[in-house]
């Protein structure tokens, strides 16, 4: 039996969660403790023995058993989960309870409580995505830092902090009370968005890694549509938006790890499967009355994903939506982005006027993709010199190899 | 051909997931390895790192650990090789190493009338 990619990073998260709810928020560490326990008695039988049939199974039953041990141990020096209660204290109701608070349904909702957990206010946002992809995605401190283009030592911070807010808390956040859901799912929808553009547009420059975070972000949002009150039209719009971006992935870096933009794309490596599924989200996203940005974004990316040529590309569609998109929520990359909508479909001066004309430009003064776009204008109007200080700007801000490359070679266009 | 007994000394430390799975991947590749081979006399089995030790004349039973955390035994495998100089090359695949264990070969002893 071979074991499937990432398996123990997946499973992590559905034992951390699991165990916690058991344990109660306040003991976290001694739910990862556990977790690790398991994994390495895992490690220690498989490696003579071999994979068991039901990996996943064998390594929930031993989390299981590892926590029964420690329920036992500890019972006297701690308290657990206040709402399990007595439950956990008598060895009548013990192994009965825990088997229970080990079924599917049961772990699939301390997932999402976790996720809400994670998700709290009170912690930044970058600090959320971090405490997700660690927490219910299984990825270390090195792992995360390497995916931020971060220090080890700035993301463990990070986590520790938002930890011991998240410890502090009594008790996991409650998925059952419909109120307290709706008005946290925007910052989950936010985090798991977030999560899944750190990995589409993000600074680490090995596509291995982009790709996980952006499955990650999925494997959580479909999570979040299991849930009758996480499937709303937002949801779906994230979704889908998620799956028809994804869908281009392949194109995007190719093999030898070079920077393809949407323009120079080989269309015929997206993912058509990933496509069809988008589309397929979207529909589902548009039965409410709400319009978010993730509907916007996402009906974006479906007309790119309908052009099978960059030329029978709906331009004009798409610089209106990037215009609704400026009144839900307008932002200086919004507005860049319709810029260079409006360049494709009525020219690269048009594009460069649009671009002069976007309020709070020095917000991009640090992205490289800004003074890269207007290089790009410029190359097409034949003005090579400015181009070519455009692109030299950029160059100076890149943030990996990858990047370097990509705009080494259109400072060298311009020559 | 002659036996061996590899014992695996150590070599366990708080891993992440990822680079825990990678570790076993690691040890199932090379163990098929040496099977493939026709080295594996018997694949061995996983020791608990805990348990009792029994001491002495009286017998006096006390709670393990039985040596350091890192040269705690935590399984064995029975090699056939040619000598103990072919059976200590082929331990030097083993990915123990990578987390700072050890393996120990001892030679089986046999009985040549």
């Amino acid at each position: 039996m071979e074991l499937s990619e990432h398996l123990f990073r997946r499973e992590s998260g559905r034992m951390v969660a699991a165990l916690t709810r058991i344990f109660g928020v306040h003991n976290l560490t001694l739910a990862e403790d556990v977790v690790q326990e398991a994994f390495c008695r895992a490690v220690e039988v498989w490696k003579f023995r071999g994979v068991p049939e039901n990996p996943s199974a064998w390594l929930m039953a031993t989390a299981k058993n590892c926590a029964l041990d420690a329920l036992r141990r500890e019972r006297t020096a701690r308290t657990f989960a206040p709402e399990l209660g007595r439950l956990l204290q008598s060895e009548w109701t013990l192994a009965p309870a825990v088997q229970q608070l080990f079924g599917p349904n049961e772990i699939k909702d301390d997932l999402l409580r976790m996720m809400f957990s994670c998700c709290n206010p009170r912690v930044s946002e970058e600090a959320q995505v971090a405490l997700v992809l660690h927490i219910l995605c299984g990825f270390s401190v090195d792992e995360i830092a390497g995916a931020f283009v971060s220090s080890h030592a700035a993301v463990e911070k990070r986590i520790t902090r938002a930890k011991k807010l998240l410890a502090k808390s009594r008790r996991l956040f409650d998925v059952s009370a419909p109120a307290d859901f709706s008005a946290r799912l925007p910052a989950v929808h936010t985090a798991l968005y977030l999560l899944f553009n750190e990995g589409y547009h993000g600074a680490s420059a090995e596509s291995a890694v982009r790709a996980d975070l952006c499955r990650e972000a999925m494997r959580l949002t479909s999570l979040l549509l299991e849930h009758p009150l996480g499937a709303t039209p937002t949801t779906y719009a994230l979704a889908a938006l998620m799956s028809l971006n994804a869908a281009r992935l392949p194109a995007r870096v190719d093999t030898s790890g070079q920077l393809n933009t949407l323009v120079d794309q080989d269309r015929s490596q997206w993912d058509r499967n990933l496509v069809s599924e988008g589309l397929k989200l979207l529909e589902r996203s548009a039965c409410g009355s709400e319009i978010s940005d993730y509907h916007v974004e996402a009906a974006i990316a479906a007309v790119h994903a309908d052009a099978r040529r960059i030329e029978d590309t709906d331009w004009r569609k798409i610089v209106s939506l990037y215009d609704m998109l400026m009144t839900i929520h307008p932002s200086p990359i919004v507005a860049l982005n319709r810029a260079i909508a409006v360049a494709q479909s009525e020219g690269p001066e048009r594009g460069l006027e649009e671009i002069g004309a976007i309020d709070h430009r020095d917000r991009l003064a640090r992205y490289p993709f800004y003074s890269a776009a207007m290089g790009e204008l410029e190359l097409r109007l034949g003005r090579r010199d400015a181009a070519r200080r455009h692109f030299e700007e950029a160059l100076a801000l890149a943030r990996n190899p990858m990047e370097r490359r990509f705009l080494d070679q259109r400072v060298a266009a311009c020559a | 051909m002659s036996e061996f007994l590899y014992l695996y000394r150590g070599g366990e430390d708080g891993r992440t997931p990822e680079r825990l799975q990678q570790m076993m991947q690691k040890w199932m590749t090379w163990l098929k390895d040496l099977a493939a081979k026709g080295h594996i006399k018997d694949q061995g089995q996983p020791l608990e790192r805990r348990g009792k030790l029994v001491t002495g004349r009286q017998k006096t039973v006390t709670d393990g650990p039985f040596a350091e955390a890192k040269d705690v035994v935590g399984g064995y495998t029975l090699i056939e090789a040619r000598d103990l100089e072919q059976a200590v090359e082929l331990s030097k695949g083993c990915p123990i190493f990578e987390l700072d264990g050890a393996v120990e070969v001892r030679p089986v002893q046999t009985l040549n009338l």
